[in-house]
């Protein structure tokens, strides 16, 4: 069993672990520190297979990025195990169920499949020269419109999250605000 | 190291990733089980490529750099997607002080 090998397993075990430790956590905010936990070891998975741009990538857009996001909508909401929606135990024992008659089913597909080897730890086809220039010549319309879903994304987000002006409860507080005003007014006054 | 071994990895990420999606009502929760069957899938597009890289590479030097590329704009489709679904969430919040998705069925009236 060569290091490779070594580093396969024990990769694996982490990650089925941590991804199951992110559904089984009571308090969100553990279940975000244990998906970054996953990410890690899926990103190790990427450099076995010699995919070393988008273990960076993976790291830096996924745990970096995307899960402080997570993190701070959390915070923001102020989430623990305290205010956690409780479900029925059937309704988990029917869930638990099914996804295990799926991963039944598909194990049992894939099972007899031709089954050929992936090198580990050799090539050159993850580094980022080559993925640039493949990027840059043949995807360069598919990369262009990506940069176009971000803006829209952008702008939507903006404008869901924005408060709206119109609502009546924002009318009333203008209302209260505006004779709070004027009493203030007339109280200099006299 | 035989790609059925990452074939089956992937599949069991995938399945816990609907695990929890059935199983949790915390919206936020439903939305980082997503995120777990987006990687399982990246995961295979990435060891698919590289069995592809092997096979082709002695016609062809660029063989299995598609997947990589797909893997690329996967996570380019998953940022946009958390953006706007974070920004849903936080507007649930807003009006109705919970993440439980049972409060959605409010949006068919």
């Amino acid at each position: 069993m060569g290091i490779t090998q070594i580093l396969f397993w024990a990769l694996t075990a982490l990650a089925l672990f941590s991804a199951l430790m992110v559904i089984t956590s009571k308090n969100p905010v553990y279940s975000v520190l244990w998906l970054i936990v996953t990410f890690f070891t899926i990103s190790g998975h990427y450099l076995l297979l010699n995919a070393q741009f988008l273990a960076i990538v993976n790291i830096i857009v996924y745990a970096g990025a995307i899960m402080v996001l997570f993190l701070f909508v959390i915070m923001l909401m102020n989430l623990s195990k305290d205010t956690e929606p409780q479900k029925s135990k059937w309704l988990k024992l029917a869930g638990a169920v099914a996804g295990g008659c799926l991963l039944l089913v598909l194990v049992a597909a894939l099972r007899n499949t031709e089954t050929r080897m992936t090198e580990l730890g050799s090539g050159d086809i993850g580094l980022i020269q080559n993925l640039g220039r493949e990027l840059f010549t043949h995807y360069v319309v598919p990369f262009e419109i990506a940069s176009i879903l971000f803006l829209s994304a952008m702008v939507g987000a903006v404008i869901i999250g924005k408060r709206e002006e119109k609502s009546p409860v924002h009318e009333e507080i203008k209302k209260v605000e505006a004779i709070q005003n004027e009493m203030n007014v007339s109280e200099s006054v006299s | 190291m035989d790609i059925k071994y990452y074939i089956f990895l992937s599949v069991a990420l995938f399945v816990i990733g609907i695990v929890g999606v059935l199983t949790r009502r915390n919206a936020i929760i439903i939305f980082m089980c997503i995120e777990l069957m987006l990687n399982a899938t990246n995961l295979l597009l990435v060891a698919f490529s590289k069995m592809h890289y092997l096979a082709g590479k002695a016609t062809n030097a660029t063989a299995g750099i598609d997947g990589q590329l797909f893997v690329f704009f996967i996570m380019v489709v998953a940022a946009a997607e958390v953006s706007v679904g974070l920004a849903i969430i936080v507007m649930l919040y807003r009006n109705t002080h919970s993440v439980d998705v049972n409060f959605l069925n409010r949006l068919k009236h």
